[in-house]
């Protein structure tokens, strides 16, 4: 991230050939973890993007400030104070979701992705760059989450927050629910299928 | 200012966490009184459903209040004591030896408003956390009518079922008084019995120690009730 880049490939880039989890493979712990149903997927995705983006303003407007031997230290101390807002927020406002999510909204701290643009991108570039940064890199975890969420909940449950979409016919023409799709393992599985799909389109992310 | 000097970091850190902590601080007292209520419409759902009512969020505190038209506290005596039966601690309750212990009791109608049920809330450990829930049972003081239990951490797929339907239906109609003695329902390997004659229902596979914990938590819960449950009986 050294090179000068305009603010819309800041933007814009994490959604795909910068993806924050199928090309840096960051990030992977909640993807496993909040995906088996939609609804709880675009919550996670939404609290990472709120979190990403106010931290990122937050270490980018301090920058100059901040003593290089506890950088860390003080990122680590934004970013939980804001998980622990975002939290409480849920638990006020969206009592149900955050019982789902249970913990994995307080991991979001270990979130590599944070750790990742805080030090990479907040601590060297201006407030508004940093913002964007977050929130692409936000938006472009929270497009895989919910990708996969699709499908699993498609998949496993034959429905789409909370709405069934899979017609009773089909049930009564002997179709089943894909169990697996519910479990962890599906997750990895169509995340692995995310990024064939992606490297087959992008020829210049394949390795040599 | 030296700005990699002792006297700055330490400054400097002072600083962030006293912001970051009095930011922390007035969130959490404006969200607290949202926090409670929502905190309270979910034990009451938890209730209902023991006496198996399902209810909306949006509904469930008109059902509740609809339903539940007596709460009290007893000692172990049966003998009715001063107390909000709703505002009760029953983690705190269900450390305390069985004499001292507060204990509520939420009498709910059915929805045809034929038959009352008693739902007394029980507490205990799981194998990760604490797991607790609330056991509905007739007018005889006696029968389980329905149960409901609810955990913070178990196992997904192992000591996690315990909250499924699956394992709190095979409650109902199993009784807690037999031959005239008071034997709160045992939990089980599937396929064994337990050591008296007591009623049972099996456990849950690869979920040993969360059974156990039900187990152990329906023994400790239940038996200061003995006196106010036999009394119903009467």
């Amino acid at each position: 991230m050294a090179e000068k880049t305009s603010n819309k490939s800041v933007f814009f880039n994490p959604f795909s050939k910068d993806n924050p989890v199928v090309v840096q493979i960051l990030g992977i712990c909640s993807v496993l973890a909040v995906t088996a149903k939609l609804e709880p997927a675009i919550v996670m995705g939404l609290s990472v993007i709120a979190v990403l983006a106010f931290s990122n303003v937050i270490i980018s407007i301090l920058r100059n400030t901040i003593p290089t031997n506890i950088r860390i230290i003080v990122q680590l101390v934004v970013v939980a104070g804001l998980v622990v807002i975002v939290s409480q927020l849920l638990e006020a406002y969206a009592y149900d979701v955050s019982k789902q999510l249970s913990v994995f909204i307080g991991l979001i701290i270990t979130n590599c992705i944070l750790m990742g643009r805080l030090e990479a991108f907040a601590m060297g570039n201006r407030p508004w760059p940093s913002f964007l940064d977050g929130v692409g890199n936000g938006i472009g975890y929270t497009i895989i989450l919910v990708i996969v969420g699709f499908f699993r909940e498609l998949l496993g449950s034959g429905t789409l927050l909370g709405f069934q979409v899979v017609p009773q016919a089909f049930y009564d023409a002997g179709y089943v629910n894909n169990g697996l799709m519910i479990l962890p393992p599906m997750a990895l599985i169509v995340v692995a299928c995310i990024i064939w799909v992606q490297r087959s389109l992008n020829k210049d992310l394949q390795e040599k | 200012m030296n700005k990699q000097g002792n006297t700055y970091t330490i400054i400097y850190i002072v600083i962030l966490v006293l912001v970051v902590g009095a930011a922390l601080a007035a969130t959490s007292i404006a969200l607290r009184p949202r926090q409670q209520a929502n905190a309270d419409a979910d034990k009451m759902r938890q209730i209902l459903l023991s006496a198996r009512v399902s209810t909306t969020p949006d509904d469930v505190i008109a059902t509740f209040h609809e339903l539940v038209d007596e709460q009290f506290v007893v000692n172990s005596r049966g003998e009715r004591v001063e107390g909000d039966a709703f505002a009760v601690n029953v983690a705190e309750q269900s450390k305390l030896p069985e004499a001292e212990r507060m204990l509520p009791v939420f009498v709910c109608k059915t929805p045809d408003g034929a038959a009352r049920k008693y739902i007394v809330p029980v507490y205990g450990a799981g194998l990760w956390g604490p797991i607790w829930g609330y056991v509905a049972v007739d007018a005889d003081g006696s029968t389980v009518y329905g149960a409901y239990f609810a955990h913070q951490g178990e196992t997904p797929g192992l000591g996690a079922e315990i909250e499924k339907p699956a394992f709190s239906d095979q409650f109902e109609g199993k009784v807690l008084f037999k031959n005239g003695r008071f034997l709160p329902v045992a939990v089980v390997k599937a396929g064994q019995k337990p050591m008296g004659d007591e009623d049972y229902v099996d456990g849950i596979s690869g979920g040993t120690i969360t059974s156990k914990g039900v187990g152990a938590m329906l023994a400790n819960c239940l038996a200061p009730y003995e006196t106010f449950f036999s009394n119903l009986k009467d």
